[in-house]
């Protein structure tokens, strides 16, 4: 494959920060690429991750810090002068040019000679698999082709680092699926840093080297897929990736990282201690790991049951009226009363009040 | 629902015909009073002079040389005003779209709009006299020596015409820069387009469609041409323009058959401009100037 990543060591954010009028969108935010790093930036809505982008782009100046490519300061630059390639989330496709043309439109600002644009063109198109439509205009396409051609469109130049501002969210979920393999294979490919916006904690969990977790504009984690799954840092982290039951309540023991936490239930709750900091705790299980066990310490009534093939999940209320949410492999009546209980090791204790 | 209902009969309805349809009618029946009836009754009276054959007044109209010389002095205002007023309305558009306080700058750009032209017309006289204003600023600062002619000739006209046409271009204008995503021009800039080229690979293609459709409208406003033509200009001379002369034909000779021979011609000249402008307008895209699904 001759379309690769031009080099650079790293790309170093250093306390970027930008702020609209006195809203802090993002608060030095550092964090360094290495080459050929998958990066995703994942949070909920209004967290600053496509500032953040936008401010990689050049389309936004920082307010403060600074962006560094090795020992090259970026962050003055135009957008033109960066040379990075970008992946917006409607396509931004050139509606009156056809696919060649809005692939090869960056080598011919670049001033790249026909001969070679040609050559590229149909490369980057082949790496997409579109060759066969390079003849249409992009309102021809669908939605997963024009997706295709914006893939194309960035990676044509060679840029040492690809943006992707949520580039899924405008699919249907099979197309999605099948866009994620494309773009991993691609990445493969080129082997070009990437930097990848999304909101689905899924999309960056299959996809990323790296997840970097933005909430009001700050990092709260970085970490592998891996790392973040099983082991969020903060209690909000921890919300985010998938842990919908979070129950408060008073650390009654703690021996290293063992810990015992009364939550008001028949017995104690045993778990990990991640991030504790006096006996004021919240404990945080996964749905799917929160059973129906005969000595479980949670006694509760089981208010909604839903199959989702793989097994049931329901929803049950506790004492005081706490929501728990839980997974069963034979159903269960609403109203019935239920003993639910999840492994030590897959919950979670972290400090009450801190952010979220 | 039952699977065997037979057949619904088709309705008016399933036409796209219903009692809302009729809305139309007040609108149609306005046009065919107010447009269609004194334009057909001016077509036939064209054709019915007081003396020659039935071709007898467009026959008049092409042998005098004062009279066909009328086409060319109004293409010589409109067409240079029109393309003038585009061409200062996209760079203008290009600023404002971003502009916050947008609203304010395009109410001062309609007024001249609401004014009418007469007003503006009566305002330019004192203003541009040889004793308005701007020759006597221009003396005062010693830039010229004597007061300069700006009317009762064609720059009068020229200038009237700049500054009632121009509003219009640049509203219209604006509306097709603003229509254009912003996320295309990004686009174009990670891809490495100066803002030069920004312009003319990106914004430039995606509104020629609209401004060949602005050009249209305003070269069709331009070229009937009256008020100030009258007023600012000389009538009897170099802004004898098409419409002064239907007028005198009209209302001066009171032949009003060769008035109405001479508003066809003015009206065979329009529609061959706006023929000829777009028809090149269908080589270009004309789709929308969005940037994907949306």
């Amino acid at each position: 494959m001759a379309i690769a990543s031009a080099g650079f060591r790293e790309l170093r954010l250093d306390a970027m920060s930008r702020n609209f009028g006195a809203h802090n969108a993002l608060k030095a935010i550092s964090l360094t690429v290495q080459r050929g790093e998958f990066i995703a930036l994942l949070g909920p809505s209004g967290c600053g991750k496509s500032t953040a982008l936008n401010c990689l782009a050049g389309l936004l100046s920082l307010s403060d810090g600074a962006i560094w490519l090795d020992e090259k300061r970026i962050d003055t630059l135009k957008p033109e002068e960066r040379g990075f390639g970008m992946v917006f989330q409607n396509y931004a496709l050139f509606p009156h040019m056809n696919v060649r043309r809005n692939v090869g439109f960056g080598l011919q600002m670049g001033g790249v000679p026909r001969a070679e644009i040609e050559r590229r063109v149909d490369e980057a198109l082949n790496v997409v698999r579109l060759t066969s439509q390079e003849a249409k205009l992009p309102g021809q396409l669908s939605g997963g082709q024009q997706q295709r051609v914006a893939i194309a469109r960035a990676i044509a130049v060679e840029p040492p680092l690809v943006l992707m501002d949520e580039p899924l969210s405008n699919l249907d979920a099979k197309l999605r699926l099948e866009m994620r393999a494309e773009i991993r294979r691609i990445h493969r490919l080129l082997g070009s840093a990437t930097i990848y916006v999304t909101h689905d904690q899924d999309e960056a969990l299959s996809l990323a080297d790296r997840i970097v977790v933005l909430r009001d504009g700050e990092v709260r984690q970085v970490g592998t897929p891996q790392d973040l799954y099983r082991r969020p840092l903060h209690a909000d982290v921890a919300e985010f990736m998938g842990f919908r039951n979070a129950l408060p309540g008073r650390l009654v023991r703690r021996e290293g990282d063992e810990v015992e936490v009364d939550c008001g239930f028949a017995g104690p709750i045993r778990g990990q201690a991640v991030d504790v900091e006096g006996e004021r705790v919240v404990v945080a299980i996964r749905p799917a790991d929160l059973v129906p066990l005969a000595d479980g310490p949670i006694g509760a009534e089981v208010t909604g049951l839903e199959y989702r093939g793989e097994a049931y999940f329901g929803t049950a209320s506790g004492p005081g009226g706490v929501e728990l949410y839980f997974r069963t492999d034979t159903p269960l009546d609403v109203g019935a009363s239920v003993r639910l209980g999840a492994p030590a090791e897959r919950t979670l204790v972290y400090a009450a009040g801190g952010v979220g | 629902m039952s699977a065997s209902s037979r057949p619904r009969q088709r309705t008016l309805a399933d036409r796209g015909i219903d009692g809302v349809t009729l809305l139309v009618l007040p609108a149609a029946l306005f046009v065919v009073l107010l447009f269609v009836y004194p334009f057909v009754y001016g077509l036939l009276l064209s054709f019915a002079p007081k003396e020659g054959g039935w071709l007898g007044n467009y026959a008049k109209f092409f042998s005098d040389p004062y009279m066909y010389g009328t086409i060319w002095l109004t293409l010589r205002l409109a067409l240079p005003v029109t393309l003038l007023n585009i061409a200062l309305s996209v760079p203008v558009a290009m600023q404002v779209r971003h502009m916050r306080r947008q609203r304010l700058l395009t109410t001062i750009l309609v007024l001249p709009i609401t004014l009418g032209t007469v007003l503006v017309a009566e305002g330019l006289l004192n203003y541009l006299g040889p004793q308005g204003w701007l020759n006597r600023l221009l003396i005062l600062f010693g830039l010229i020596d004597r007061p300069i002619r700006l009317v009762h000739n064609y720059w009068g006209v020229f200038i009237s015409l700049v500054i009632t046409g121009f509003p219009f271009t640049f509203l219209l204008t604006l509306s097709m820069i603003s229509g254009i995503d912003p996320a295309l021009e990004q686009a174009a800039a990670t891809l490495g387009a100066r803002a030069r080229q920004r312009f003319f690979n990106i914004v430039l293609p995606l509104i020629v469609p609209g401004l060949a459709v602005t050009f249209c409208l305003a070269f069709v406003d331009a070229f009937s041409v009256f008020p100030s033509a009258v007023m600012l200009g000389a009538p009897a001379g170099e802004t004898r323009v098409i419409s002064f002369a239907a007028a005198q034909a009209a209302f001066e000779q009171y032949d009003y058959s060769y008035a109405s021979a001479i508003a066809m011609i003015m009206a065979v000249v329009q529609f061959g401009f706006v023929g000829l402008v777009l028809t090149a307008r269908g080589l270009f895209y004309n789709g929308p100037a969005g940037g994907g699904k949306g």
